[in-house]
């Protein structure tokens, strides 16, 4: 789960960590009254859970009333990477000299939380990971024992932090790391902060994404979840507890098992085909959840043919076949062929219940995939 | 032969009077694997299947000398639970739990490293010895006993790629579900040692997937130090990046690392051929053999 950047900083300020002085805004009118109290320069920042927000347009810097309401104006209600923006953070401009970069998160090679920290603040840190790999400092964590100051001193020193500064850094560092424990964070991150000409330290920015199979101990911030989709399937899936993805192809694809939709979704492309999504129905569905997950892909305009590939495990053949039975039932006419592999758990008395009238039958995965990208193709011509 | 699990593995089942634990406690009784005990916290004393539960992992060792569990305990308490068998001690921890936090995973892996017990998991179908036991969910019906090994991330691939091969004659010597989290006990790395070693494995199945560097270092592996036959599969070849596909391991990261490309390319380096289809797989597996 992604914390809007009002959202993490709130947080980081609860816990001491220097933040500019800002207003939320979901409105023209809010933004120039929320100015009138901060001051100029103000930031006027989108609220969207997508990357480089800057770089599209989503932050502006007003100097004076005019622009803050210009830019105002611009940014609520754009459409950012897909996602429209409804509140903007309105903040005041920090004077700065430099700008750092410190994050942290979970190196799974090592099994370990990373620290990082280094002076290529400001910038895609991503690219900077790639290009300069030694421009950012590391310090693994053991978890048993937490980030010691020591350890923050020293990957502070060995970023090359200035003197003036790297106490006050190295102390947002140990902050950090507390939250990111304590809060069950998935990626911790403040890019940039900034150095004033007075050497004080500022987070101008915060990203904060906390591990979704954690949020049960975390209520508060589970609250403040507020997921956007650019996309009303993905809205649809996420209600019903899918995990979904939405393609570009014309193929719809339904199966059991991360591992195994993907092996579905791969084949579809390696037989000529597109696939239209990635359709997990989890483990041990029952019928209503099969019903759920045919409605879904139906109602994609995209897709053109489907295939339904179950290996049960926990999963049940005869359950499946109950809910593609009443997903189909109601229809005068199937909209999309359906093609329907069924294997493993009781795979046998689901056959025998599966009303072969509304779709068709393949025994093998490979089989199930070229008729289903065969179908697809009929209908596209 | 088998690796990790046979017919004298003695195993505890923690969970036991869960829904899930119980269902399959039950499963596995029927496949023949050695269930000696279930531990529940409180409900020490009851039976379940006909088998006894203890409130402690300890006392399961101490009543009914067990060396081996497997976990089906909720995700809030999984890693407790993980512990609690790490300190019994026993050998093998198989936890099958979806959903573990991960800072919590990463306590029990720095933990695992000062301990002589391996963890196989979570968020994983568990492993089988064909004929002999299972510990997890696998359904042991389209097993088949024979000498090829197989090790993956995903619990449905392995159903459909032992499909494959069971339906050709091909059976298997053990099959480990490592699981898709981000911080696993055993990796690919550790399977593939385990089935070098293993007399009677001749040929062996990698299944991966998107997300993570395991398959590079397995494919280093393999290039270094075996002499056993591996065949590859690597599922995600259409996945866009950033996109999380069902597994919360199974992530193109932004920089371009972790897509399948890298990890076929990486083990086609390490001689392993890499099938287009679980089918392609089972033809390399047999022109092995």
């Amino acid at each position: 789960m992604k914390l809007h950047e009002y959202q993490a900083k709130q947080i980081f300020a609860d816990a001491g960590i220097p933040v500019p002085d800002s207003r939320l805004a979901t409105s023209v009118a809010e933004v120039e009254a929320a100015v009138e109290e901060i001051g100029f320069p103000a930031a006027i920042k989108a609220q969207v859970h997508v990357g480089g927000r800057g770089k599209a347009g989503g932050i502006k810097i007003a100097s004076d009333a005019e622009e803050a309401s210009q830019y105002a104006d611009e940014i609520l209600g754009m459409d950012l990477k897909g996602y429209t923006v409804d509140r903007v953070l309105v903040e005041a401009g920090v004077d700065f000299v430099n700008e750092l970069y410190v994050g942290i998160t979970m190196d799974r090679g090592e099994g370990k939380p990373v620290a990082m920290v280094s002076t290529e603040g400001g910038v895609d840190i991503e690219s900077v990971a790639e290009e300069t790999p030694e421009a950012i400092a590391r310090e693994h964590i053991d978890p048993a024992f937490g980030l010691h100051p020591f350890q923050a001193r020293k990957v502070v020193y060995e970023a090359g932090i200035p003197r003036e500064v790297a106490g006050d850094v190295a102390s947002i560092l140990t902050t950090l790391y507390d939250l990111y424990e304590s809060r069950d964070a998935s990626e911790i991150e403040i890019n940039p902060v900034m150095i004033t000409s007075d050497d004080d330290v500022v987070a101008a920015d915060a990203v904060m994404n906390i591990d979704d199979d954690a949020l049960f101990r975390q209520p508060d911030l589970a609250e403040l979840e507020e997921e956007t989709f650019s996309d009303d399937l993905e809205k649809k899936a996420n209600e019903y507890g899918f995990d979904y993805v939405r393609l570009s192809g014309n193929v719809g694809i339904i199966g059991n098992g991360a591992g195994l939709v993907m092996t579905t979704l791969d084949l579809v492309d390696y037989y000529g085909g597109e696939p239209a999504n990635f359709l997990d129905i989890g483990g041990g569905a029952k019928a209503e959840r099969v019903t759920h997950a045919l409605d879904m892909v139906f109602s994609d305009p995209n897709v053109d043919a489907v295939v339904f590939n179950i290996f049960g495990g926990i999963t049940r053949g005869d359950e499946v076949a109950k809910g593609i039975n009443e997903a189909l039932e109601g229809f005068d006419e199937i909209p999309k062929k359906v093609v329907v592999r069924l294997a493993g758990t009781n795979a046998k008395e689901g056959m025998e219940i599966l009303n072969t009238d509304l779709v068709e039958v393949e025994e093998t995965l490979e089989a199930a995939v070229q008729r289903a990208v065969q179908n697809a193709q009929e209908v596209d011509a | 032969m088998s690796v990790l699990v046979d017919d004298d593995t003695r195993v505890v089942v923690q969970g036991i009077t869960g829904g899930e634990g119980s269902f399959h406690a039950e499963q596995m009784i029927e496949y023949g694997t050695n269930v000696v005990a279930g531990a529940v916290p409180g409900k020490g004393g009851q039976k379940v299947h006909g088998v006894p539960v203890y409130d402690t992992v300890h006392a399961a060792v101490r009543e009914e000398d067990a060396d081996a569990s497997v976990v089906f305990v909720p995700p809030a308490f999984a890693a407790d639970a993980v512990f609690e068998a790490l300190d019994a001690p026993l050998d093998l921890v198989v936890a099958i739990t979806e959903g573990v936090p991960t800072g919590d995973m990463a306590k029990v892996y720095k933990r695992l490293g000062e301990v002589d017990t391996r963890l196989i998991g979570p968020n994983c179908p568990g492993i089988i010895t064909p004929g002999e036991a299972k510990l997890g969910i696998l359904p042991g019906n389209i097993f088949a006993d024979g000498n090829v090994g197989l090790v993956s991330r995903s619990g449905t691939l392995t159903y459909q790629v032992v499909d494959n091969l069971t339906s050709r004659g091909i059976g298997q010597t053990t099959a480990i579900g490592i699981g898709g989290d981000p911080i696993i006990g055993t990796d690919f790395v550790d399977a593939l040692e385990l089935f070098e070693a293993d007399e009677e494995t001749e040929a062996v199945v990698m299944c991966g997937e998107i997300g993570g560097e395991d398959e590079e270092e397995a494919a280093a592996y393999i290039a270094e130090h075996m002499d056993t036959p591996v065949a590859g599969f690597i599922a995600g070849r259409t996945a866009p990046p950033g996109k999380r596909m069902g597994h919360a391991g199974a992530i193109v990261s932004g920089s371009g690392t972790g897509t399948a490309e890298s990890k076929i390319q990486a083990l086609n380096d390490a001689g392993v051929p890499v099938g287009d289809t679980p089918e392609e797989v089972a033809d390399s597996i047999e022109d092995f053999l």
